[in-house]
């Protein structure tokens, strides 16, 4: 049961083979859509522990800009999933830059030496994408918790935020690196707020919807996850595949099962 | 006790050394948290055990009825009552009013007195200059103990999202825990969003109106209810686990205009004329007895 239910997930990520010379999520961008009444943090937890600890002295390297929670959070949650973040820290498999307290005013450009704090940000993720080796660069992932933050980080320049993220997703392309971000899907209901929300969907490969069952609140069901991901065939042609099954978060794990199925 | 007691397992929990020294305010709670009352032991039980520290609760007002002025009052005799640094910032012209309403069951009349003249500076000087106080802030709460609550009136919308996201970051890395309650009927949707997904719980608050039949025909009780409580999200730090509670809507109850009850809701039976049986939304029909606190 367990081998299969880690598959539904995987299957729905892209993250089906997991071998030491494939990237992990193939050079993709995925975007996790949560709301108020149920987190989709559990599907960050999940991917880095399979990231880090799935295959043995793989090479993938986990940096992750954290703005919502600080890092003995997920060194906990992480480590009854089974993966030691601080051990991972010291071997610079995982690079957890705390952004919590950070403020990213996004100044005039043409300050002299007036860097805003977003440009900072992405010089400092090219700074670590140029210190692994060049066979490696292709096994980094940016995980970004979340998104949402960093536009009040940065006083609500929603445009440079997207022009940061637009920015990371040129490294997907260069370098074959992956992005994982998380955004609350119920911030961006109104009109202005959706062109951002949709910009991000439009950039991203593999999205990914967390909700509530529409029926409520229950024990045994936690939510619904709706997955969908896109990928061009050789020939231009799209092919889209989704992914729809129902999740119970527990401490050590998360079951996932099709609506109706609970094992 | 502890010699009669046998010992099941060889492992026995490694607790921090801090637990040993720690005041009685402070339980344990799950996932390496540590728990502080409330102030109103029925919120505690709902929230498993009280409010982790480092984290951050929003009442959402009702802007009918000063009703989450109750939850305040409660949370800060808690504080004033253990002793710990409280830090109250209010937009009313008068904080010291509002101090002045506040229950006192056990704590003498002098030191109450003395605790409130050191809140009330602060209190006053917080009201009008969030960011400047916020850097003092800091260096007051390292390695302290406390509790702030704020009231808000909405400025620029941005600058109160990222004060919050800084108070926050703040609170967690402080022993503090730090309360709001904002208007939410005066922002807009977008960022009341933002707000609650910034709270780590998240309760609003609603008032009732004083005649209405239909709810009194619904509810046992409606005479003593001052307004509803609803519990939208349970601090989840250190765990990715939802909590799932029986009841997220809880009725406000006034005892002897002094002690605040929360209870679940209790349907009146029902007459067998009348079509709705399930009318109220999110309430929960719980066979518990009138008082609210049931001992197993």
């Amino acid at each position: 049961m367990d081998s299969r239910a880690r598959n539904l997930l995987d299957e729905a990520l892209g993250l089906d083979q997991l071998t030491q010379l494939k990237p992990p999520l193939g050079g993709k961008a995925v975007l996790i859509e949560d709301c108020v009444e149920t987190s989709g943090s559990f599907v960050l937890h999940q991917l880095i522990k399979r990231l880090l600890t799935a295959v043995p002295n793989s090479s993938n390297v986990v940096l992750f800009l954290a703005f919502a929670n600080p890092f003995s959070h997920y060194d906990r949650i992480l480590r009854k999933l089974g993966c030691n973040l601080g051990a991972q820290r010291e071997k610079g498999r995982f690079i957890f830059v705390d952004m919590l307290n950070v403020e990213c005013p996004v100044g005039e450009e043409g300050k002299a030496g007036g860097r805003s704090g977003l440009f900072a940000l992405f010089a400092n993720i090219t700074k670590v994408l140029n210190a692994l080796p060049e066979s490696n660069r292709k096994c980094l992932t940016i995980v970004i918790d979340d998104v949402s933050l960093m536009e009040v980080a940065a006083h609500g320049s929603s445009d440079h935020v997207l022009d940061f993220l637009h920015y990371c997703h040129t490294l997907t392309s260069d370098y074959g690196c992956s992005l994982v971000t998380l955004n609350h899907e119920d911030i961006y209901s109104s009109m202005d707020g959706l062109v951002f929300l949709k910009q991000m969907e439009y950039a991203a490969d593999v999205l990914v919807k967390v909700e509530p069952l529409a029926t409520g609140l229950a024990a045994d069901v936690h939510g619904q996850f709706d997955g969908l991901q896109m990928t061009v065939l050789n020939r231009g042609s799209l092919n889209n595949r989704m992914s729809n099954f129902q999740f119970r978060i527990k401490e050590n794990s998360v079951e996932y099962f099709y609506p109706g199925a609970r094992a | 006790m502890a010699a009669t007691k046998t010992r099941t397992s060889s492992f026995s929990r490694n607790l921090p050394a801090a637990s040993s020294a720690q005041s009685p305010e402070i339980k344990c709670g799950p996932n390496g948290t540590f728990l502080v009352s409330s102030g109103i032991p029925d919120l505690d039980k709902t929230l498993g055990g009280g409010i982790p520290l480092g984290s951050l609760v929003m009442v959402m007002e009702d802007s009918e009825a000063p009703h989450h002025m109750l939850l305040l009052r409660n949370f800060m005799s808690q504080g004033l009552v253990h002793k710990q640094p409280l830090l109250y910032a209010s937009p009313s012209k008068d904080p010291r009013g509002f101090l002045g309403t506040l229950p006192s069951p056990s704590s003498p009349k002098d030191d109450k007195s003395r605790s409130h003249d050191a809140e009330q500076e602060k209190g006053l000087r917080i009201a009008w200059q969030y960011k400047k106080y916020f850097g003092e802030n800091q260096s007051n709460l390292d390695g302290q103990r406390g509790m702030i609550l704020f009231r808000f009136i909405v400025l620029c919308e941005w600058e109160m999202l990222s004060f919050i996201r800084s108070l926050k970051s703040t609170v967690r890395s402080a022993i503090a825990v730090a309360i709001i309650t904002f208007p939410s009927s005066l922002v807009s949707a977008t960022f009341c969003k933002r707000w609650q997904h910034l709270a780590d719980c998240l309760v609003s608050v609603k008032a009732i109106p004083d005649e209405d039949k239909e709810l009194a025909k619904l509810l046992t009780g409606y005479q003593d209810i001052v307004g509803f409580l609803n519990i939208h999200r349970v601090p989840r730090i250190n765990t990715q686990v939802p909590a799932v509670l029986e009841a997220t809507t809880l009725s406000i109850k006034l005892q002897k205009r002094r002690y605040l009850v929360l209870e679940c809701l209790n349907q009146a039976p029902v007459d067998g004329s009348s079509g709705s049986s399930y009318g109220t939304s999110g309430s929960c029909s719980g066979a518990s007895s009138k008082s609210g606190s049931l001992d197993f």
